[in-house]
């Protein structure tokens, strides 16, 4: 297109930049179609996690092993049910598995750190793209390949004849050291491998971009929250996964080149992997939690119609929180015999968790406070997220201290707790932040009505699928069992109702994606000629683009006003 | 605040089968030991605390949605700092963790402190995590050439067809051939280890778990308050039938320990034969552990 070139510079009209499909969308380096292969891919993902969390459901709605049977030894003749049952005992432990590390690292995170964060960092700031771009691609591309390996891992031999790595997310030799010796675990290691490079590179992207390309007048403390999110996240990352890449790898020379590292038998300990993978772990989850936070903030700003409050105070919260993560590690590890003193130590450090992230659960209702608040589908996801994020957060406090946890560590108890701030937290921000930015993302608008009957399947069903998982926590079920004593029966037959009604609120939510993909009613175009639907008080600059933004944004860089709010 | 707490704590344990969970319990089991009396009482005074934060919280949320939403308020105010709530509730979380974590320290230090007894009055027990079973050291009790009398403790039930059938004396997935036999009112050294991998040895109504790690020696103790039969669960991943090595613990009186003790030093099976004498042990129990 000759004509391009003489076309004036101008934000708004340079949509016939686009490369064809196949250099768009495999050699893409445009941060916000890499951002969409982040959502394509954390979607596909997702739905492989959700199918295993459904198999989890299933096997435990009752006493007894049955369901799971139907799923090994396929096509070997003349099996009996005693060998069947063996192989769905380990079947189930991959089954948990892999559910946990495929909505960690294929699920949550590139959906809201390569989604979000790739789509809507360089917006925020004003930036024309991410610092670099091509080091953007490279961060997606390797996903898939992590992934595969991971499902390859899935379906080779983990230990003996059975396949798949059974030792669940964390890892721990001996069990994924002599406990499995097939090379499912090698393929493991090699995929976390792959998706630990793949979120560095991502993080590096992150840090560069956001210290470098903010426009001119956009001081640090006036970066909106997401970016700010963003960027903590980004340097949590950056500090713990390398962290992660040594344990790894020590695992692996410890499986295949005669090192002992973890092996008591040549002066290893195992106890020092789980010192290693906390350390990594621990900030992780925050790394799941934090660009949720940013985007609940903009979310309850935008729909109370008012500023945040205590901007500064959300913005050095999520920095106190990001920091006291790392030195909090060892409370997952309160039953592996460590010294009281230093037993005592985590727990002090860990309630003080409580106070900064009380600070930020205080800080949104204040900024309702006195607002006019609209109930879009968004502010139904945020207020739903306020909420449950207390609960799963107040049943952090009873755990961080350690003579409960005594009680209740490796019990249901804690798989209720972190479901809550996971998987009603977490995920929760991921449909917030999805209904709040679709219109803008992909240009069409989606149907209220039926993303409101999606949200509240949702609430309904996680809430029943793990509240009563406390119940069975307080009263002795541990966790990763295939079977349990039958007075487990009834709560866990209360659970696997929930996860029906959650399925059933993922079905809607495909209905709304092929309700506004058929439909495709145009997006919002404000008497400013701006893609904003949602009023004056969405003031971060992606509002002021067009819906979806041209191809190449922001070749004018916009100017941040001294006086102007974050 | 004291008939809350008794309130609740009869909500919490409805009462059952000592020693193993309760059908459809959304509490605690029954505390067998001071430390789970403890336990029970501390996470009682947590558990109004979180329900109470939850409450504000919610009636916050309840509060802002009905007064502040866009019908009901036209106008958005616009402020955006109030350095004096700010200030509150950043300390009145400090305040309510400090309240917490005096008793949490407490508890922390009496759970990891042995009583003070003396040594000789201690029954030191060793379990050891094995793929898939524990085994039991009685480290008091040496022969001569130096070792511990021990046994091994398998399940009764696999998740298999072939399992026994589960009655009340021997609930499904709880119950064992040989269980670990230890006297009332005796403090109970437990120091834990394993063979292969990790795995935990826990008994919820005594409030004790800890990990049997391969190449380390943990400790824990107990001191049970009444006689019975006490189950618990392994706790940490440890393979295919990780669900399948439960923990079981016999209490019986001092006498009736003694008199275990020394005919399991030569004849396990006649010592397990007098356990079914004075208990409700019953004989397809024997016969399976047979």
């Amino acid at each position: 297109m000759p004509m391009d070139a003489v076309t004036p510079i101008d934000a708004h009209d340079d949509h016939d930049h686009k490369p064809g499909f196949f250099t768009r969308w495999f050699f893409s380096t445009n941060h916000k179609d890499i951002g969409t292969l982040y959502l394509i891919a954390a979607l596909c993902f997702g739905l492989v996690g959700t199918f295993l969390s459904g198999l989890i459901r299933w096997e435990l709605a009752e006493p007894g092993i049955g369901p799971l049977t139907h799923f090994v030894l396929w096509g070997v003749e003349g099996v009996t049910m005693d060998a069947k049952i063996e192989a769905a005992k380990h079947f189930y432990n991959t089954v948990i598995t892999y559910h946990g590390l495929i909505m960690i690292f294929f699920m949550v995170m590139p959906a809201l750190i390569g989604g979000f964060g790739n789509w809507f960092v360089p917006l925020m700031i004003g930036a024309p793209d991410m610092a670099f771009p091509r080091m953007n691609n490279i961060s997606f591309w390797l996903l898939p390949f992590s992934f595969l390996l991971a499902v390859v891992s899935m379906l080779v031999p983990g230990q003996g004849s059975d396949n798949g790595f059974g030792g669940g997310w964390v890892l721990y030799p001996p069990l994924s050291t002599s406990g499995h010796t097939g090379p499912s675990m090698d393929l493991l290691i090699l995929s976390l491998h792959v998706a630990g490079i793949s979120s560095i590179l991502g993080a590096i992207n992150f840090i560069v971009t956001i210290l470098n390309m903010r426009a001119p007048g956009m001081t640090i403390h006036k970066m909106p929250l997401f970016v700010w999110a963003m960027l903590i996240t980004a340097f949590l990352l950056v500090l713990s996964l390398p962290v992660l890449a040594g344990a790894l790898t020590m695992l692996l020379t410890d499986r295949n080149f005669g090192t002992t590292f973890f092996d008591p038998a040549g002066g290893g300990d195992p106890v020092m992997f789980q010192h290693l993978f906390w350390f990594f772990g621990h900030p992780e989850v925050y790394i799941m939690i934090l660009p949720g936070f940013g985007i609940i903030s903009h979310i309850v700003s935008t729909f109370s119609k008012k500023p945040v409050f205590g901007y500064l105070g959300m913005a050095y919260a999520m920095a106190s929180i990001g920091f006291i993560g790392f030195i909090v590690w060892a409370h997952h590890m309160y039953t592996v015999g460590m010294d009281v003193d230093l037993k005592a130590y985590f727990v002090a450090a860990t309630m003080i968790i409580a106070v900064p992230t009380g600070i930020k659960i205080f800080s949104w209702i204040a900024t309702m406070w006195e607002g006019s608040i609209e109930f879009t589908v968004p502010m139904l996801w945020a207020i739903g997220f306020i909420f449950l994020f207390t609960v799963g957060g107040v049943t952090g406090v009873v755990l961080a201290n350690a003579g409960i946890d005594h009680s209740l560590h490796d019990t249901y108890y804690v798989v209720a707790h972190f479901h809550y701030v996971l998987s009603l937290g977490a995920v929760f921000t991921l449909f917030a932040g999805w209904y709040y930015w679709y219109e803008k993302m992909f240009g069409i608008r989606y149907n209220g009505m039926l993303a409101g009957i999606q949200f509240w399947l949702m609430f309904i069903g996680a809430n029943v699928v793990f509240f009563p998982q406390h119940f069975l926590g307080l009263n002795g079920m541990p966790r990763r069992y295939i079977d349990y004593p039958d007075a487990f029966a009834l709560w866990n037959m209360v659970s696997s109702i929930g996860y029906m009604i959650v399925v059933s609120s993922l079905l809607v939510f495909f209905v709304v994606l092929a309700e506004s993909m058929i439909r495709r009613r145009k997006a919002v175009v404000d008497e400013n000629g701006n893609g904003n639907p949602w009023g004056p008080y969405a003031t971060t600059l992606e509002w002021t683009l067009p819906s979806p933004p041209p191809f190449h944004q922001f070749n004018e860089l916009p100017r941040v006003k001294a006086d102007d709010h974050h | 605040m004291r008939w809350i707490a008794v309130s609740l704590l009869s909500l919490l344990s409805l009462s059952a089968h000592a020693g193993q969970p309760t059908p459809g319990a959304i509490g605690f089991q029954p505390a067998a030991t001071s430390i789970m009396e403890r336990i029970t009482s501390f996470h009682t005074i947590l558990l109004v605390i979180i329900t109470a934060i939850v409450v504000v919280v919610m009636a916050l949320l309840f509060y802002v949605i009905a007064r502040f939403n866009s019908k009901a308020n036209k106008e958005p105010s616009k402020f955006s700092h109030n350095t004096l709530v700010e200030i509150v509730w950043t300390l009145v979380p400090v305040l309510i963790l400090l309240f917490i974590a005096f008793f949490s320290f407490r508890e922390l230090y009496y759970q990891e402190t042995l009583p003070d007894v003396d040594e000789a009055d201690v029954i030191n027990v060793k379990a050891e995590g094995n793929q898939w079973n524990w085994t039991y050291y009685y480290m008091d009790v040496v022969d001569e050439d130096g070792f511990a009398m021990s046994f091994v403790s398998n399940p009764l039930h696999r998740g298999l067809p072939s399992d026994p059938v589960a009655t009340p004396e021997q609930p499904r997935n709880l119950a064992v051939d040989y269980p670990l036999v230890v006297p009332v009112d005796t403090v109970i050294r437990v120091y834990t280890g394993a063979t292969d991998v990790i795995h935990s040895w826990a008994v919820p109504s005594f409030g004790v778990k800890t990990d049997a790690i391969p190449g380390k020696l943990n400790e824990l103790w107990f001191r049970v308050n009444e006689t019975g039969t006490y189950y618990g669960q392994c706790s940490e991943l440890c393979g295919k039938d990780h669900a399948f090595m439960p923990i079981e613990v016999r209490v019986v009186t001092r006498a009736e320990y003694d008199t275990w003790l020394e005919q399991a030093q030569s004849d396990i099976d006649g010592a397990l034969q007098y356990l079914a004498g004075i208990s409700e042990l019953s004989n397809t129990q024997l016969a399976s552990a047979r």
